[in-house]
């Protein structure tokens, strides 16, 4: 069916896309590498030419680099833990029979609409502020010291707010892929003596299992550019305790100005997301052709 | 279900259910109830569930402080503008690909999915700097841009599910028939494609409309949106809770309600997909 002439006007209707997205993926990335390589900083304009390696060396010689790729590996990890986890009980659980089912969806669903900005500051000011946070009068209720969050526990903090709001996407695409097991197959296995244990390990997981990887990619994905949940709240601190890969490179080169420097580091970050993407892709793929 | 849940099981669940629920809400509900308390009440010591004295102040001081009418307008048209560029663009390709497909569709949507995975940080000095040059810092139009760029794999994936499934034969005998391609766009596929496209055109505009990354670096005070907005509250000024929450539930409310209309094509957009 294909004939030159659709060939090639579906190549002209597809030329729009491909060129913008290539144009979108290939000179600003050009461009990081670039600069990661001379010495540009909007402060002191004296300081120019080639610099070799020296804003890879400054950055990740410095602590905080360590830190950020620490902290990203941690928060990445802890949220994946807690949304995944939480996300396959709570599918579990809205799958089973009960009232309200519809309206529940919705309710549970909430969260994912909030804009992370709003949702920082509802964690900030409503929940964990150490006077008059919903949480510090919680503690208050039981004799405790309210905690103050943020400069206590700033990483754990940002985890928490983060895995609210990726929370109900997990559990919705995982409900949707458990509702598309099909009747009989549960049934069968009900009939054939397999207990609630068994059907869960070899009727429901093996059906989960690339729902769950691909929950895993896509979260990974957003989870590695985590950005105005850290800004509203701890603003990286205290020092750089919740400074992420993404901040660490808003730092250096918007704050202070070392366009090499924060270049240097946006190479990084990307070297660290293909790895990230090989990696699940493959574990995708695999999923995929099973 | 035709599993035999006794009704004991059956209340069990729902209670478990529900208390969940609840607890998962209680951020946005405490929000809104916030929202019309008057600022003593919202940190007295001892705190109150319902709003002792009911007051829509808040609102009007949120207007007064920040001007949310502006970055309400500006929210509204980079998500609705940059969708709107995207489905140009993204239609025709997506149309392309799934009707036209080649040895090399697959591989064209794959790399089309690499795109969203490069870190916005590995892009954001150089675009900041063209954004700078060019006078593009801080304008709507600069903004909607990127969020076209950013949002445009997805839009093309979405779309492309969705064309998917319309049957080619119907295609085929508008062709038999002599329909010009024009006809065939207009009167055959458009029909059949609104329910897709009318879907990716609200999951799109819920993640532009969310995005708060490039709105936040890319703005200061003209062109700043709903999310720059919210983040100008991020340093408290004296007595604020209430008007932050009343601040937050402006700028969530809209996006709140879309959402729940749109909570089925949102599996299917987020996955590429891969869930339906």
């Amino acid at each position: 069916m294909a004939t030159a002439q659709t060939r090639t006007l579906s190549r002209i209707m597809m030329a729009p896309a491909v060129i913008v997205l290539l144009i979108w993926m290939i000179v600003p990335l050009v461009m990081t590498l670039w600069f990661s390589f001379q010495n540009y900083s909007l402060i002191n304009p004296m300081m120019t030419g080639f610099a070799g390696w020296a804003n890879y060396v400054y950055v990740i010689g410095d602590p905080s680099f360590i830190q950020s790729l620490v902290n990203t590996l941690i928060l990445v990890g802890g949220v994946l833990l807690i949304t995944i986890i939480g996300g396959t009980m709570l599918a579990l659980l809205l799958d089973q029979p009960i009232w309200g089912q519809g309206v529940l969806r919705i309710i549970v669903i909430s969260p994912f609409f909030v804009m992370p900005p709003v949702a920082a500051l509802i964690w900030k000011n409503g929940f964990m502020h150490p006077g008059y946070g919903m949480l510090a009068h919680l503690w208050e209720f039981f004799g405790l010291q309210p905690i103050d969050w943020f400069n206590q526990y700033p990483l754990f903090s940002v985890i928490v707010i983060v895995a609210w709001q990726w929370l109900p996407f997990a559990t919705l695409i995982l409900l949707t892929a458990l509702q598309s097991l099909s009747e009989e197959q549960r049934e069968a296995a009900e009939m054939d003596g397999a207990n609630a244990i068994n059907r869960f390990y070899y009727i429901i997981m093996p059906h989960m299992a690339r729902a769950i990887t691909i929950v895993i990619l896509i979260q990974t994905i957003f989870l590695l550019g985590i950005f105005a949940e850290i800004r509203v709240t701890t603003g990286g601190g205290p020092g750089y305790a919740s400074t992420n890969i993404a901040f660490l490179v808003f730092r250096t080169g918007i704050l202070s100005n070392d366009i090499g420097a924060g270049s240097a580091g946006g190479v990084v970050a990307v070297v660290i997301a293909n790895i990230v993407a090989i990696f699940l892709m493959r574990a995708v793929g695999k999923n995929l052709d099973a | 279900m035709a599993r035999a849940a006794s009704i004991q099981t059956r209340i069990g669940f729902t209670a478990l259910a529900w208390g969940i629920a609840l607890l998962l809400f209680a951020p946005i509900l405490w929000t809104i109830l916030t929202a019309f308390k008057t600022e003593a009440e919202a940190i007295a010591s001892s705190p109150t569930f319902l709003p002792q004295q009911f007051t829509l102040e808040n609102f009007g001081a949120v207007q007064d402080r920040s001007d949310y009418f502006k970055h309400a307008f500006n929210s509204i048209v980079v998500s609705l503008g940059s969708t709107l560029l995207g489905l140009a663009i993204g239609i025709p390709a997506a149309w392309a690909m799934a009707f036209a497909p080649t040895k090399r569709t697959k591989d064209v949507l794959m790399w089309m999915l690499s795109t969203k995975m490069m870190p916005a940080v590995g892009v954001l000095i150089p675009i900041y700097l063209i954004f700078r040059d060019l006078r593009l810092l801080d304008t709507l139009h600069g903004l909607t841009l990127i969020m076209t760029l950013i949002n445009l794999p997805i839009i093309i994936w979405m779309l492309y599910t969705y064309f998917k499934e319309i049957p080619v034969d119907i295609l085929e005998a508008a062709r038999m028939d002599g329909a010009e391609l024009y006809n065939e766009i207009v009167h055959v596929l458009v029909p059949m494609a609104v329910p897709g496209i009318a879907s990716t055109l609200l999951l799109n505009v819920i993640l532009a409309w969310n995005e708060a990354f490039w709105t936040i670096t890319l703005t200061s005070g003209k062109a700043g949106t709903l999310t720059a907005f919210i983040s100008s509250f991020s340093s408290p000024q004296g007595l604020f809770l209430a008007k932050l929450s009343a601040a937050s539930l402006l700028a969530i409310a809209p996006i709140l309600l879309m959402g729940w209309f749109s909570q089925k094509q949102l599996v299917r957009g987020l996955t590429f997909g891969a869930v339906k």
